[in-house]
């Protein structure tokens, strides 16, 4: 693990902390590292799944720095990264952002040698393969785009070069959300959103990139079409893919579509709809209010997506290594921890076991039945005990991924595309 | 003289340069940058025209703004007739002067909460579950929950005239009370009927305010994007949609060409509007 340096100062820091850090640096040792760590800020923005603010009070408490938590939708997410590199020193982003932003050298490449739990990172983000047998999935997966030449590389590289765009943080794998006391029967098909069952009944989300993916599963699943790689379609596969959901869309197949995670909860809540594109957290909103839902594991997989943390290309001396410290606290367990407790995933499971009671790590990690009530970070009550998680294990559910989310070649075309199917 | 000029320039300029600053030089920048090209993540400048090659070539595009010009005329109409209705109770019906603002001012009572919220709060009303199919099936109306409710082109102009109303009330009864009663009283000594009267002295005294009304509602609901959003649960298009989603993907130059086009259809049509009307002369 590095440690702060006790002479070295940016000249950012050195113009905030102004006289007191240099005063500061005059006196004893201890005394200095107190003074510099707490003069530290470090900027961060990303989605909201991650930005919480509970991990910023913790840092604080951990690390002495101050973290400050900016949250953004995907979109401004992928412009602020790619425009404004001086406005952040810690892009919390996708993989499929990062294969945007990665060209345009605002980013930085980390050194794994100082990652001290490198090695635990979980197959997925290092070779690709979760366990040795694992196939590789379609779109954008993040070993495809987490590795680069060196520490000015702008080319992703395939195999561990020993330096990371993005040291993974959080993951899962999505599935359609049901309403199982609604349809009374057993689901396990993507295709089922669009059977005329249930006509008048589904939705879809209105987020292009991940919609787009969510659909390229049912038109695989109803035998319409094999893609020789979703995350990557040619403009008549596009066509072809928004053609069959535009015919569904025309047919009053679709209730509505949301493009909020509350939209989505009140959608399903509400019984307005009874199968759709859904989030892990969204299921556990609606279950919260005594309303059966299911994340329903299906035969096609998953689709997966995962986030990670990038340093601004900016980032140098103090506040580099403190963003070290702060990546390898990170990656030590207590935040895996607070996350896979709302179900989602840490990129080092290991560590994130000593945070979690045997009760948590059983039902959340192992897909075990849970011995006792099951809560999350916030003490809410979220299972009782007895249940068992939708679609089981860690190894059943993220070695069933199907593809990843996704940024394609034609997404300027894609995008054109799916507004014309919103308003056909 | 030469001193009056002066003072009449200074006293203009005030309100000239707001108008400058926050009027005409945003609108210009946006016919500006509508010429501009993007890229996934920034827009470079440039004298392009792509944008509205796209936009005027697209399909999409016309049937977004007949959309668009369904959902104005629809609300026009709708809120026409209640605002009118409303306006000519309060202004010939309520005898005192009291009672007409009190009730005038319960007119706008529904209006000091967030629109959003009005408008949000009709989703749990009209659901497949909502109080409004759960009523008409226990009154034994219907049996099966009515789906067209929710999320259709009834909900979407349902939300606005229940939004946009007090828009049409507000002009038509200020012009209504401005009328002098004794030409009303003419009328009837003449001996028109009740509807004579409404018809031939009533609505064309009333044009003004009908017409202010009208650009208030054409405009609103012209540039509107989040009602149609929630209402239709993003199964409905019109022409803010279009702009919201180019402004989500970064792609400002399309966003604001489709904007100056939306700007230009609605001056054309507030400028036919005022050929029938000539409102200052008769403010």
């Amino acid at each position: 693990m590095t440690t702060i340096s006790k002479v070295r100062y940016s000249r950012r820091s050195l113009l905030k902390a102004g006289g007191a850090a240099v005063a500061a640096a005059a006196l004893p040792a201890p005394m200095v590292w107190g003074q510099e760590t707490k003069n530290i800020t470090l900027r961060q923005f990303g989605t909201g799944v991650s930005n919480l603010n509970e991990v910023a009070e913790k840092v604080k408490e951990d690390l002495g720095f101050t973290l400050e938590m900016t949250a953004l939708d995907s979109d401004s997410v992928t412009q602020r990264a790619a425009t404004q590199p001086d406005s952040f020193d810690i892009a919390d982003i996708e993989y499929w952002i990062c294969k945007k932003v990665w060209p345009t050298g605002n980013l930085q490449a980390m050194d794994t040698s100082k990652i001290a739990n490198y090695d635990k990172i979980v197959g997925t983000f290092r070779s690709g393969k979760l366990t040795p047998e694992s196939v590789i999935a379609q779109g954008t997966a993040p070993h495809t785009v987490g590795f680069t030449t060196g520490a000015d590389g702008k080319e992703f590289v395939q195999e561990e070069s020993g330096w990371m765009t993005l040291i993974p943080t959080i993951y899962n794998a999505d599935t359609l959300g049901i309403r199982p006391d609604l349809i009374g029967r057993p689901i396990s098909n993507w295709s089922e959103l669009l059977n005329p069952e249930f006509k008048g009944k589904a939705s879809i989300l209105d987020i292009s990139s991940i919609g787009i993916m969510d659909m390229a599963m049912v038109v695989e699943s109803m035998g319409e079409y094999k893609y020789p790689d979703k995350g990557n379609m040619t403009k008549e596969e596009i066509d072809l893919t928004l053609g069959i959901f535009t015919e569904a869309k025309q047919n009053g197949q679709f209730r509505a579509f949301w493009k909020s995670f509350d939209e989505s909860v009140n959608l399903m809540a509400s019984g307005e709809v009874v199968i759709q594109s859904m989030w892990s957290p969204a299921i556990t909103a609606v279950r919260s209010q005594g309303i059966p839902c299911v994340y329903q594991p299906l035969e096609e997989g998953y689709r997966s997506w995962g986030g990670g943390i990038g340093l601004s290309a900016s980032l140098s001396g103090m506040e580099l290594d403190a963003a070290y410290e702060y990546i390898n606290w990170y990656l030590s367990g207590w935040v895996g921890g607070f996350l896979m407790r709302q179900g989602y995933y840490s990129a080092v499971p290991e560590t994130s076991k000593n945070f979690m009671s045997e009760d948590e790590w059983g039902f959340w990690f192992e897909g075990k039945p849970a011995a006792g009530d099951i809560t999350n970070p916030f003490g809410q009550v979220m299972e009782k005990a007895g249940a068992v998680r939708d679609g089981g294990s860690f190894y059943d559910r993220m070695g069933a991924v199907a593809c990843w989310n996704a940024v394609m070649d034609e997404n300027q075309y894609m995008v054109r595309k799916w507004n014309e199917f919103i308003a056909a | 003289m030469r001193n009056n000029s002066v003072i009449g320039w200074l006293l203009a300029a005030p309100l000239s340069l707001v108008l400058l600053v926050f009027l005409v030089a945003p609108i210009v920048m946006i016919v500006v940058v509508s010429f501009w090209g993007a890229t996934e993540w920034s827009i470079y400048p440039a004298f392009q025209f792509d944008n509205y090659a796209f936009l005027l070539t697209s399909d999409v595009t016309y049937r977004v703004f007949l959309n668009t010009l369904k959902y104005a005329a629809i609300t026009w109409a709708c809120t026409l007739l209640i605002g009118f209705t409303v306006a000519y109770y309060l202004a010939f019906h309520i005898r005192s002067l009291t009672w007409q603002v009190a009730l005038f001012l319960l007119c706008t009572i529904p209006f000091l909460t967030s629109n959003i919220i009005r408008m949000i709060s009709w989703i749990p009303f009209l659901g497949r579950n909502g109080i409004a199919n759960s009523t008409l099936i226990s009154l034994g109306v219907i049996d099966e929950p009515l789906e067209w409710l929710l999320f259709s082109d009834f909900s979407v102009i349902l939300a606005f005239v229940h939004l946009y109303t007090l828009f049409m009330v507000v002009p038509i009864f200020n012009t209504m009370m401005r009328i002098d009663k004794s030409l009303i009283e003419a009328a009837a000594d003449a001996g028109a009927s009740g509807w004579q009267t409404l018809r031939h002295v009533i609505i064309p005294l009333t044009k003004p305010g009908i017409m202010i009304g009208t650009i208030f509602v054409v405009a609103l609901v012209m540039g509107d994007f989040i009602t149609v959003r929630f209402m239709s649960g993003s199964q409905s298009a019109n022409v803010g949609r279009m702009i919201q989603n180019d402004i989500g993907l970064l792609q400002y130059p399309s966003a604001a060409a489709t904007a100056v086009i939306l700007l230009v259809t609605v001056l054309l049509l507030i400028g036919t509007l005022l050929r029938f009307v000539d409102i200052r002369k008769e403010l």
